[in-house]
């Protein structure tokens, strides 16, 4: 007996309410962008400048102590956070202290950081730094501007390679998918204020890799359809591709997820938010390629005539053999 | 119908092989280490016994390369350091004022006198002459001591500008020869910041130039970027200036081409010496840590033939006159000179620790930093996180595996026990070429490398769906496998290209850990690429010729 996620032929109708998702998504996408806009993200020092400390003491932690005894240094803002993770052990008590950038453009100094030390021992003695990351204002300007650089670069190349592969039609459903995935997913980021940092960046370009992964499959079916159904209506090639791969989609998706899952229970607090990143854009991802990239296909129309290539799955890859 | 030639067998086989020998050093990753320590040891001439046993840990003939853990993992100090170039700028007009000075002095008769306006940047000369008149005469004089340089975009170019108005000259230098100072300065900075890190002796630091005027160091094992910071950040800019005079404040009116200098060792003294120095630490040969005759620290230095002619003219017609050595604008020690000095070798003594005596020795030896450094980014991660990380990435990654291998048994069967072989054999190979190329694997890398797991499976998934399709309308087991890999593989190939894409993105706007991450995605969708349809196809083959089913459950 088999383990499956979806049924052995499905013939859902993915478009009887096409504009019903279309507005979900736009409302969600909103919703994401007036909380970008109102609260904005919480950097982390990487685009913001700044220094983090990681302490580690063995006693119980008050940040209202914490706060109290570095107050008397004069670094302007600082924040504290109190750390957990389940794989803590038990006189393991973490924070995270972050402090602005200072007015100068270089790093914070080693004084200072010294100064930092020596003032919290004094509320937590033996208080160890176990990692201080410090970045001047100066490169974190540069770093966001690279960023949102690789980003955008990220989602032009794909748009001219898909528009290689397909038709310029498929290109724009996938972009508007891909948009639409980093746009939730920042959204989510800054409705939780989870700390915004460079790793957060390479996993949004991860998502949209995967989303356009399952957009793909998707598309590659709905071109092959669309050669072997020539009289068929685009909304029923298009569900009927979309119901073909579901399995697939499902499949993905969950051995994905369940990788991911693990890494963020087990794979501890310093990359929580990458993980916890992606799989915000895996979920947006699958739900994208199926109610988004496709419906946008079906709005935009696409060519029906594929009548030139001569192979079954017409194109240069399909001659590879093993 | 489902045939792969022998060769293409034999080559894939290989392939896996390779790739598990190549990984398989770092599941021994102490060992390993050790043992290439040791050879690295024993090579450079220490053959001891203990180096020995230490080599013979690991077998010379297997292969011993390690994946470079990153320093969020292995610990370390990280540090971004910018050059300021400008500096050089001042340094080459200070040295310069003495020759314009020299060049103009024999023309007093038709320019007056001159002086050099000290309200001027400090990347600049302004001469003020009282007979503006003679400005042509003096800017014909100047104009000849400026040497043409080499440039890509064309001859004609020299070295320093001169322009002149009404009774004032400003000499700079041109904007070809900024260029080509600045590259010349962080090059400079770059391999005396290397001699410095290699002189303390640490393992795989990474020294590299990042755009225009910065440094990436990264140094694992480090304890602190302070500490780093305390190796490379000075300056040591060693000169040795004639002392004008003696100064108890250090607002003290210096005059015109001398300036005021704190003592390195007695609070409150200042010297006022001449800014053009008599020899710089750039002419130095040798430092070494000593003692002076009454048995206190000190350090014995060498000058080159040309330092050693200048030193030694100066000593001659300076005896009796006090001269300073200066360390990074502070005064070490002003001494009398008592005699002619002329081998070009000397000893400096001031208030030195032993360490401290053989640090500046070190210091010396490396030569000076051109310029200063600011550091514009500081990372110090402890062993003990990067441990934490460590162990934590095991076990998520293990667990990641395990349910993934054991829901591909369930949905497919047979068939997901052939993709979970070529899913294990990914891995191997990621973790093989990451250690062949000496990639560096980072904690996001680790990430990386479980999505891969999570993703890896997706071609054969797609590859089993639609042999399942296949099936379904009735075509016969071999017929359908082979069409369910046919088709599967434009699907396949456009899906693997796109994220391809993205991770050679990343690999290029990204720096560090987020670099590492690109690595191991690449890797991972070239290795799971293979896998999917090289090595489980041939599985699927090869049991297909074993067993000759009549009707296959996918």
């Amino acid at each position: 007996m088999r383990l499956k996620l979806v049924p052995e032929k499905t013939s859902f109708d993915f478009f009887s309410r096409w504009k019903l998702w279309l507005g979900v998504s736009c409302v969600l996408m909103l919703v994401g962008f007036v909380s970008f806009a109102i609260q904005g993200l919480n950097f982390g020092i990487d685009f913001r400048g700044g220094t983090t400390i990681r302490t580690e003491a063995t006693t119980e932690i008050d940040v209202g102590q914490y706060r109290a005894a570095i107050a008397p240094l004069e670094l302007g803002d600082v924040s504290i956070t109190e750390v957990f993770d389940p794989q803590f052990a038990a006189d393991q008590h973490v924070a995270m202290v972050r402090i602005q950038a200072q007015a100068d453009g270089e790093a914070l100094s080693s004084d200072v950081i010294a100064a930092v030390q020596s003032a919290l021992d004094t509320v937590a003695p033996g208080i160890k730094f176990v990692s201080v990351e410090s970045v001047g204002p100066k490169v974190s300007g540069e770093l966001v501007k690279t960023a949102v650089l690789a980003v955008l670069l990220a989602i032009g190349a794909v748009l001219v390679y898909i528009w290689l592969r397909f038709e310029w039609q498929f290109a724009v459903g996938a972009v508007v998918a891909l948009v639409h995935d980093v746009i939730l997913t920042i959204g989510i980021f800054s409705e939780l204020q989870i700390k915004f940092d460079l790793a957060i960046i390479a996993a949004l370009l991860t998502i949209v890799g995967y989303s356009l992964n399952d957009t793909v499959v998707v598309f590659d079916r709905v071109r092959e359809n669309l050669r072997r159904y020539k009289k068929k209506p685009l909304s029923e090639v298009l569900n009927i591709s979309i119901n073909e791969t579901l399995s697939r989609t499902m499949m993905t998706s969950v051995t994905t997820l369940l990788a991911l899952i693990s890494l963020y229970i087990l794979g501890g607090d310093v990359i929580r938010g990458f993980v916890f990143a992606m799989i915000c854009g895996v979920v947006f991802g699958t739900y994208s390629s199926v109610f988004v990239a496709s419906t946008i296909l079906l709005w935009l129309g696409v060519k029906r005539d594929w009548s030139k290539p001569s192979t079954p799955t017409g194109n240069q890859f399909a001659n590879v053999d093993a | 119908m489902l045939q792969i030639d022998t060769w293409k067998r034999v080559l894939i086989w290989l392939a896996c092989v390779a790739g598990l020998l190549a990984a398989l050093p770092n599941a021994f990753y102490s060992r390993v280490e050790q043992h290439n320590d040791a050879v690295a040891a024993i090579e450079l001439g220490a053959d001891t016994p203990a180096n020995q046993t230490m080599a013979n840990q690991w077998p010379t003939w297997m292969p011993s390369g390690l994946v470079n853990l990153g320093l969020d993992l292995r610990g370390g100090a990280h540090l971004l350091a910018e050059v300021k170039v400008q500096d050089v700028y001042e340094a080459r007009m200070d040295a310069l004022w003495p020759e314009v000075r020299n060049a103009l002095r024999g023309e007093r008769a038709t320019i007056g006198t001159f002086r050099r306006d000290s309200e001027a940047p400090v990347d600049q000369i302004r001469l003020r002459i009282s007979q503006p008149e003679g400005l042509t005469q003096a800017m014909q004089i100047l104009r000849g001591l400026a040497n043409p340089i080499q440039t890509l975009t064309g001859a004609g170019a020299n070295d320093i500008e001169i322009i002149g108005s009404g009774n004032t000259i400003t000499i700079q230098l041109s904007d070809a020869e900024k260029l080509a100072t600045d590259d010349r300065t962080v090059r400079q900075s770059l391999e005396i910041i290397r001699r410095r890190i290699d002189e303390v002796g640490t393992r795989e630091p990474t020294i590299q130039r990042q755009g225009a005027d910065r440094i990436l160091i990264q140094v694992p094992g480090i304890s602190s970027a302070a500490e780093l910071k305390k190796i490379i950040g000075t300056t040591a800019q060693l000169t040795f200036n004639p002392v004008v005079g003696r100064a108890s404040r250090a607002e003290e009116r210096a005059g015109v081409g001398n300036k005021v200098v704190p003592s390195l060792d007695q609070p409150g003294t200042f010297y006022i010496i001449e800014a053009a120095p008599v020899v710089t630490g750039e002419e130095l040969v040798d430092a070494q840590p000593a003692f002076d005759q009454n048995g206190r620290p000190a350090v014995n230095f060498r000058f080159n033939t040309s330092g050693a002619r200048k030193f030694g003219d100066y000593t001659l017609e300076n005896i009796g006159q006090p001269f300073a050595i200066v360390l990074d604008d502070e005064v070490i020690s002003a001494p009398v000179i008592q005699s002619h000095i002329p081998g070009g070798s000397g000893i400096i003594t001031g208030n030195f620790s032993v360490e401290e005596s053989t640090n500046l020795a070190i210091l010396l030896r490396a030569g000076a930093l051109p310029a200063e450094l600011e550091f514009l980014e500081e990372r110090t991660i402890g062993p003990e996180l990067g441990q934490d990380s460590i162990d934590a990435g095991r076990v998520a990654t293990a667990v990641a595996f395990v349910g993934v291998l054991v829901f591909m048994v369930l949905s497919y069967g047979l068939f997901g026990i052939f993709a979970n072989v070529a899913l294990i054999v990914n891995v191997c190979l990621i973790f093989g070429v990451l250690s062949a190329i000496g990639g560096t694997l980072t904690l996001p890398g680790i990430a990386g490398i479980v999505l891969t797991v999570g993703m890896a499976v997706d071609a054969n998934v797609l590859i089993f769906e639609r042999i399942r399709e296949e099936i379904k309308s009735g075509r016969g087991p071999a017929r359908a496998i082979d069409e369910g890999y046919n088709k599967a593989l434009s699907a396949i190939v456009d899906a693997n290209i796109t994220t391809f894409i993205t991770a050679v993105i990343l690999f290029a706007m990204g720096s560090g850990p987020v670099r590492g991450f690109a690595v191991t995605l690449g890797l991972g969708i070239v290795t799971s690429v293979f896998t999917a349809i090289f090595v489980t196809r041939l599985l699927v083959v090869m049991w297909f010729e074993r067993r000759r089913p009549k009707t296959i459950e996918v």
